[in-house]
């Protein structure tokens, strides 16, 4: 920009008419190449490819079940009322784990809607 | 080293420092987070210094992993979520650079201890936790209580939700630390093997194929797995962020 100021130059704002158009073409160009791949315009936006979902599954059912059971466990410790406090909550954490699991895939969906709808 | 594949994640201490009976010293671990924020910084700054309408090539890799994140956050917590823009980027890059980090041999991997992915996963966590309830004091916890449940199964699917809520954290820091230590495990237990069945004269040397073409797929496969704990991390810490956002959604 600054090089460009610096110099007095008559034929500079002829020089941007002639960039933009050649902008522009190519703009267009690129727009018919696109829509002959059959590329969506707005398909290039970031959406998660299939490796990543896959990477999470796995994790997200065991956190479940880690946490159920340590929730458990301390709920028993403190109140001492072993074994109830781990069985329950582990059957409740391995539901927890499921759920995530579901949301991650998609099979439900991700928040049950709730009275003020945001977004 | 030798062979042994835990090795490479000791921490040893560089330059000793205590403060008042507490262990500060200056470990290869701190030394490799430095070295990884000096990268992204160097990456950036140098990156974006030209300014060029036209981007050269680092300036366009600069500006690609700047839409990419922003992207990203757009589309999974709406434009109220680009507030958050500097947390998720920093979190995107730093974990980015410390994986990549890693690959170099004889590199230390920050992010393969899981007291390093529990911070961050932390951080994330408590973030929406206390956003979510200055921004909605307790209609937050509407999170955890859907509508459209029969009262009798109420209690349940709330415990199973704030249960869901809780195991987030864990999730996120397991699958990080988890992904990268078992990679790195597993790169060197395949590069340990061509050692040793190479030590075994000629017929040694033809077995020793086998694994070295593993260990070069594990190489290319680790990369790839680098990049995307990076991306994983980012987007769920976009999702969680838009459980802060709109709790009631």
């Amino acid at each position: 920009m600054s090089d460009r100021d610096g110099r007095p130059d008559q034929s500079s704002d002829a020089e941007d008419a002639e960039l933009c158009k050649r902008l522009r073409e190519l703009d267009k160009r690129i727009g018919e190449r696109r829509i002959d791949l059959g590329e969506d315009e707005r398909d290039d936006a970031p959406r998660s490819p299939g490796v990543a979902v896959a990477l999470r599954l796995s994790a997200d059912f065991v956190a479940g079940v880690v946490v159920g059971g340590a929730l458990g466990w301390g709920f028993d410790k403190l109140f001492d009322t072993s074994p109830w406090g781990l069985v329950v909550l582990i059957l409740l954490g391995f539901a927890a784990g499921l759920l995530n699991v579901m949301r991650t895939a998609g099979i439900v969906r991700p928040r049950t809607g709730g009275p003020d709808e945001g977004r | 080293m030798a062979t042994d594949p835990i090795n490479q994640f000791q921490i040893h201490t560089l330059i000793p420092i205590e403060v008042g009976g507490v262990d500060f010293s200056f470990t290869n671990s701190a030394l490799f987070m430095a070295l990884t924020v000096a990268g992204a910084s160097a990456f950036l700054i140098l990156s974006s210094r030209g300014r060029g309408l036209v981007p050269t090539r680092w300036q366009s890799a600069a500006e690609m992993t700047y839409e990419f994140v922003a992207g990203t956050l757009r589309e999974s917590a709406g434009s109220e979520g680009m507030k958050f823009f500097p947390f998720v980027f920093s979190l995107f890059i730093f974990i980015l650079f410390a994986n990549l980090l890693g690959m170099f041999p004889y590199f230390f991997t920050v992010t393969s201890h899981i007291i390093v992915t529990a911070a961050m996963s932390m951080a994330v966590i408590l973030t929406v936790l206390f956003y979510g309830l200055w921004l909605h004091k307790l209609h937050f916890f509407k999170l955890f209580v859907p509508s459209g449940v029969p009262v009798v199964l109420l209690p349940f699917i709330t415990m199973i939700e704030i249960l869901s809520f809780i195991s987030r954290p864990i999730s996120l820091s397991i699958r990080l630390f988890a992904n990268m230590l078992a990679g790195h495990i597993t790169l060197k237990v395949f590069a340990g093997f061509v050692v040793m069945l190479s030590s075994f004269g000629f017929v040694g040397i033809l077995g020793a194929i086998l694994p070295l073409a593993a260990a070069v797929a594990l190489t290319a496969l680790e990369f790839l797995v680098a990049a995307l704990q990076a991306y994983v991390f980012a987007i769920l810490t976009c999702l969680y962020l838009n459980d802060a956002l709109h709790p009631g959604h």
